[in-house]
Order: C-alpha cells, then sequence, then structure tokens
C-alpha cells in the first residue's frame, strides 16, 4: 500500500469523506477481521452468529440516532447514492412526476435523469436569494401526478441546511413520499425522521457516522416497504426454500454478503457519535465553521458561496478566489500548505448552476470534528498568501 | 408433547429476527439459548431460540407485537 510520505497534512475534506476515523472505528473492524470473520445470517455457528450480532448492533445504534423505533427500517448500502438509487429507481414508473430541489447531488439527479428519458416528469425548484428552498415554492410544485419529493437536507456545496420538516409536512399532507438526502448531516446535524416526517432518508457510513467508506444505508418508513422494489435481489440467508425475494425488512433489500467489516466499523462510529453527543459535535463545527467564515470575511478577494452564518450550515464551506482558478488554489493550497480540500464541481453541477459558479466550481473545505482551530488558522493564512500573490 | 426437562425452539423468518427476540428475552431475563437449527427443522437463518417448555407461553408474551416468527417446534430431551 502507497503511504503518504510527505509529512503532517491538513485535511479538509471531510465532506467527501471523514479523516481521521475515531479509533473505535479502526478498533472494531481489526477485531471483526481477527476474530469473527463469519458471514452474518449464513450458518448457526457461533461465528456467523456473533457477525449477525455485529450487524444488529450497528442498526439499533443507528435507529437510535435517527430517532427511529423499528431498527429493521434501517437497511444498508454500500454508499447514500446507492439508498438513493435504491428509492428512486424503486418506486418511481414512467408518468409520475417528482419535484426536486435544484441543489442536488448527481446521486439523485442522474438517477432522476435516466427515469426522464422514459416518461417520467421532473420539476426542479431553486432556493431563494438566501440559498433556502422555500417549503411553500416546493408545495407550489405539486401536482395530481406527484409521486415523491427529493431534497438534499444539506447541500453538498453550499451547505446551507434545508426545512426538512417542513417539506415532510407537506408531503405527508399532500399525501406523496418525501425522500431526505442525509449524506451531508446524517452525524453531524440531528436528525429525527418521525419529527422530519420522512418516508425515506439516505445516508453517507462514512462522512460524520465515521464508519469507513463502502457504508451506508437507507431509512424506510412505515409501510413504504410495501411500495418499494429492491435495487439488487438474491440470497439473504433466509427463506433460502424459495426463489422469490422476502417480503419483510431488513432481508427484502439486503441481498448478498454484506460488508460485515465495514458494519463493524460503522456502528463503532456511530456509536462514538452518540457517546460523544450529536449536539455537542454540531457545536464544535460550528464552532470551527464560524471561526473560518470571520477569517475569511476579512480576506480581500475572497467570495464566500453560502451562508456567512454558521449556525444555518453545515462544515462545508465554498468559496473562489479572484485571480485564481480553484483547481490551482487547490493544488497551491496542497503542494506550498500541505492543505487537502476539493476544487471542482464536487459532483453537482446543478447546485453549481444554482449559485452561479458552473462550470469552473468552488474551493470547498470541508471541515470535521477532529480539526483544530490551529488548523483553521493555518487554512486562512494559507488563502491570504495565495490572495497576496495573485494580486 | 413437552416432557420435563423437555425445550421449545422458536424459529424466525431472518437472523435479524432472532437477534431482536434474544435481545428482549435478554432485558426481561428469560432464559433462553441461541442455538443452530437443528437438522430435522426447516428453516435456514441458521439460528433459533431454545427455550425450557415451560417458559413458552412467557417467551410467546414477551416477544408478541415486537417481534414476528414463524413457528415453534418441541425439542425433546436436550
Amino acid at each position: 500500500m502507497e503511504k503518504d510520505t510527505e509529512g503532517r497534512v491538513i485535511y479538509f475534506d471531510n465532506a467527501a469523506t471523514t479523516w481521521p476515523k475515531p479509533k473505535e472505528t479502526i478498533r472494531a473492524m481489526v477485531a471483526y477481521a481477527e476474530e469473527v470473520g463469519g458471514s452474518p445470517g449464513r450458518s448457526g455457528h457461533r461465528r456467523a452468529v456473533m457477525a449477525g450480532r455485529i450487524i444488529f448492533e450497528a442498526r439499533e445504534a443507528l435507529a437510535e440516532i435517527f430517532g427511529c423505533d423499528d431498527p429493521f427500517r434501517i437497511v444498508f448500502a454500500k454508499n447514500a447514492t446507492e439508498a438513493i438509487n435504491t428509492a428512486i429507481l424503486g418506486l418511481l414508473e414512467p408518468g409520475d412526476h417528482v419535484v426536486v430541489s435544484s441543489l442536488e447531488h448527481n446521486s439523485v439527479m442522474r438517477p432522476l435523469r435516466h427515469l426522464e428519458k422514459r416518461g417520467l416528469r421532473l420539476t426542479v425548484v431553486p432556493p431563494g436569494p438566501d440559498g433556502v428552498v422555500e417549503p411553500d415554492r416546493i408545495e407550489d410544485a405539486l401536482g395530481a401526478d406527484t409521486r415523491l419529493i427529493c431534497l438534499t437536507h444539506a447541500s453538498n456545496v453550499t451547505g446551507q441546511i434545508q426545512p426538512a420538516a417542513s417539506v415532510g409536512e407537506i408531503a405527508r399532507r399532500r399525501g406523496v413520499l418525501f425522500l431526505l438526502d442525509a449524506a451531508q448531516t446524517a452525524g453531524a446535524v440531528p436528525i429525527d425522521v418521525r419529527e422530519a416526517r420522512v418516508d425515506l432518508m439516505a445516508f453517507s457510513g462514512h462522512k460524520s457516522l465515521f464508519g469507513p467508506q463502502g457504508t451506508g444505508g437507507l431509512y424506510i418508513g412505515e409501510g413504504v416497504e410495501e411500495r418499494l422494489r429492491p435495487l439488487i435481489y438474491g440470497g439473504t440467508g433466509s427463506r433460502s426454500e424459495f426463489e422469490a425475494q422476502p417480503d419483510f425488512l431488513p432481508d427484502k433489500y439486503e441481498s448478498g454478503t454484506p460488508n460485515t467489516i465495514g458494519i463493524a466499523g460503522l456502528g463503532a462510529g456511530v456509536r462514538f457519535v452518540l457517546s460523544e453527543g450529536i449536539r455537542r459535535i454540531r457545536e464544535r463545527e460550528e464552532e470551527l465553521t464560524g471561526r473560518f467564515l470571520a477569517g475569511l470575511a476579512a480576506i480581500p478577494g475572497v467570495r464566500v458561496h453560502g451562508p456567512q452564518d454558521a449556525s444555518s450550515r453545515t462544515a462545508v464551506v465554498s468559496f473562489t478566489l479572484e485571480g485564481v482558478s480553484p483547481s490551482e488554489a487547490a493544488m497551491t493550497l496542497e503542494e506550498e500548505f500541505g492543505i487537502l480540500c476539493r476544487p471542482g464541481l464536487h459532483c453537482a453541477p446543478s447546485a453549481h448552476r444554482t449559485i452561479g459558479t458552473f462550470p469552473a466550481g468552488t474551493v470547498r473545505f470541508g471541515f470535521g470534528y477532529f480539526n483544530t482551530d490551529e488548523e483553521i488558522d493555518r487554512g486562512l493564512e494559507a488563502l491570504r498568501k495565495i490572495r497576496r500573490h495573485n494580486t | 408433547m413437552t416432557t420435563k426437562g423437555g425445550h421449545v425452539v422458536f424459529l424466525f423468518p431472518s437472523v435479524s429476527h432472532a437477534l431482536k427476540a434474544e435481545k428482549i428475552l435478554k432485558e426481561a431475563g428469560v432464559t433462553h439459548k441461541l442455538i443452530p437449527v437443528p437438522r430435522h427443522i426447516s428453516s435456514d437463518c441458521g439460528v433459533c431460540l431454545r427455550v425450557e417448555a415451560p417458559l413458552r407461553d412467557e417467551v410467546v408474551a414477551r416477544l408478541r407485537g415486537r417481534v414476528t416468527w414463524e413457528g415453534e417446534a418441541p425439542l425433546e430431551g436436550s
């Protein structure tokens, strides 16, 4: 395996995947690999049962963090994208109408655009000037044949947190299903699936829930499973005498040997978040983001794309530097300052068109719970130097 | 059917269900054991819950409405 020998780095790409992971995540994965190693639900021997228990406990921890009473309503996927595809491809038919915000990631837009070619109708609702998608505008877009509303809980470009609960209320009142994309918020912003009245919620395991890559999942609201086709069919370890897919949760949506080692890490990551306290994590990330935004405001020629106030956003800050392209800036940040971030379009061209930064995109700093004040200050100092050099 | 010293096994649709039932019984302090499904009993999630026959009704009361199970079978002398 290639090792990073360049020395200490400042990791500001937590919106793509968090790093470092808590020790607990790593230990749980090593413990599974060294001491368990069984395939969950595929036999009655003790290692298979131990593996089953790891998955079961991870499911319980996720149910707890999302305020869901029934852990079986959490189904695992390899990432938020797979979960979103399960929801979109499993529910919609040609002729259905879908309302979606213009701030969505391609994980939502690509499956929708794919179905649009087969007769799905799409209404894309832009946010107001403040970056917030107005629930009233979502409601105005609903029609008699609207089947689904898709909304990002927080944009991976602007960081703006969207009014999920108000949209959920509208969806419930109008009899439309509501899919919330919580890839950027699960573990970082408190979410209660009952309060938000979501029918489906996709989450990433490897971002603020501190699991490894290859983990994610979908919360499936009560009764939705009766209308939702699986994305993948196959062996589940249950009902093997039948060739028809099981119709019960979670097996209906979990065919094939699961990513047990990854889910072991995810379970430990979620328990880490629960023990630290999601509110404490949120406060710390707000502090870091606030510190960065305040510092950035004092650097001439820097423009922030998204809310100036840390309280209405996640720890993702998109900005542009006058006279320096985002990709150039990111290269200089890495080569001269050891700062790792993500420039460009962030897999969200629609969001960048919405905020007027298409096609060059922005520089995105994604802070995380393990970043320090000193790292934020070093980031600001680097941007000051880059700006000075380019004026 | 259930002689003294006999057991009853509860069979579940999947290992997730069996583990949920195990947790419910553990929290309620009902003695039980998760065991591989005996070969003569059909079900393939791999594990089932074994309890002493006299505890059968209590187990049913604890599990009902909280987890679904597919069936029960007596297990003599084990």
